[in-house]
């Protein structure tokens, strides 16, 4: 009997050992569970990119699902997943606002006219208060809104066309049904 | 010769890193000590999410500068150090936190050691246990006798032809 645990305890503490370990591999210390999944967007008055004259609140935002994308032109990342959000705006499939998030407003309007604009509005966040009220640590990131101003998901990096098939249109479809 | 001057380097860029440190929090001044050791505190027991090793207070990052002026701000406005984690808290996780507070979730992690500890100490109990008591153990009446009778063989025995 002792003899056998002799052996067995060892293999075991290395079983559990490794599967913490394995399980670690692919695990992203980058991705912060956010605290803001299932409440509401925070409030916001900011101009908009486009008109500074304009301001855009989370109130206006309301009664549709749509995305909340947080980006910049400092963002080397953002520029990778830039033409995704293109194609997903040619879509038509769900709604793109954007968070310019810390940025110089002529720099951002030249990216858009220079790599294609899918967001139907941008928020300029100067300051990058409302980016701190949203948790954002890092550009670029994705928030799923629905149409009551409910965060449902987040998503940190950049992303990309299987993560829009496989899991935000998905979801978007799931909010429409139900709200 | 390219070693020592990359030696040298690095040890001046250290040198210098410490006082650029120190800058950053100068700019902070409250009037009452209390709250000064309070931003402090409350700086220090955060972590920078873009650098996250880095506590907010030791932090360059941008978004660490912001964090800290917002908090600046808030504690100026008579805000205190819970609101603060609160407020932190609400937006970050308990991930900004160097000391997370104890809930279901994170009871692994705080009595995770000591369960540990316990498993090791019943271990070693055990084992001394088992030695000790082999220490003790006395030879049956066979075993007795065939040791005397070993004993009492003449030492050239082993010699015996073979």
């Amino acid at each position: 009997m002792s003899r056998y645990l002799r052996f067995l305890v060892p293999l075991a503490i290395f079983a559990v050992i490794a599967a913490f370990l394995f399980k670690g591999l692919d695990m992203n210390p980058r991705e912060i569970p956010s605290p803001l999944i299932g409440k509401q967007v925070p409030e916001f008055s900011l101009p908009l990119l486009e008109q500074p004259g304009t301001l855009i609140t989370n109130k206006d935002l309301l009664g549709k699902v749509y995305l909340l994308n947080v980006w910049a032109t400092w963002c080397v990342s953002c520029r990778a997943e830039h033409e995704t959000l293109v194609q997903l705006g040619r879509m038509n499939k769900v709604d793109i606002y954007g968070l310019n998030w810390k940025d110089e407003r002529v720099a951002a309007q030249a990216w858009l006219k220079q790599l294609g604009n899918p967001y139907a509005a941008n928020i300029f966040d100067k300051k990058g208060r409302t980016a701190i009220d949203l948790g954002v640590y890092g550009a670029p990131e994705t928030f799923l809104v629905d149409a009551k101003g409910i965060i449902h998901y987040k998503h940190a990096g950049p992303v990309n066309p299987d993560l829009i098939r496989d899991k935000i249109l998905p979801m978007v479809a799931e909010l429409r049904k139900k709200g | 010769m390219m070693f020592v001057r990359s030696f040298l380097l690095s040890l001046f860029f250290l040198v210098i890193a410490t006082p650029l440190h120190a800058a950053t929090l100068a700019e902070y001044t409250f009037e009452d000590p209390q709250k000064a050791a309070d931003f402090r505190e409350v700086i220090d027991e955060m972590r920078c999410l873009v650098c996250q090793n880095e506590s907010l207070a030791g932090s360059n990052a941008e978004l660490a500068v912001d964090l800290r002026n917002e908090i600046f701000d808030m504690m100026t406005a008579g805000q205190n150090k819970d609101d603060i984690i609160r407020f932190m808290v609400a937006r970050y996780g308990d991930f900004v936190l160097y000391d997370p507070p104890m809930k279901p979730s994170t009871y692994p992690l705080w009595f995770g050691p000591l369960v540990l500890l316990i498993i090791g100490a019943l271990v070693l109990i055990r084992a001394l246990r088992k030695k000790s008591v082999t220490q003790e153990t006395e030879l049956s009446n066979d075993e007795q006798q065939r040791l005397d009778t070993l004993l009492k063989q003449p030492s050239d025995s082993k010699d015996a032809k073979k």
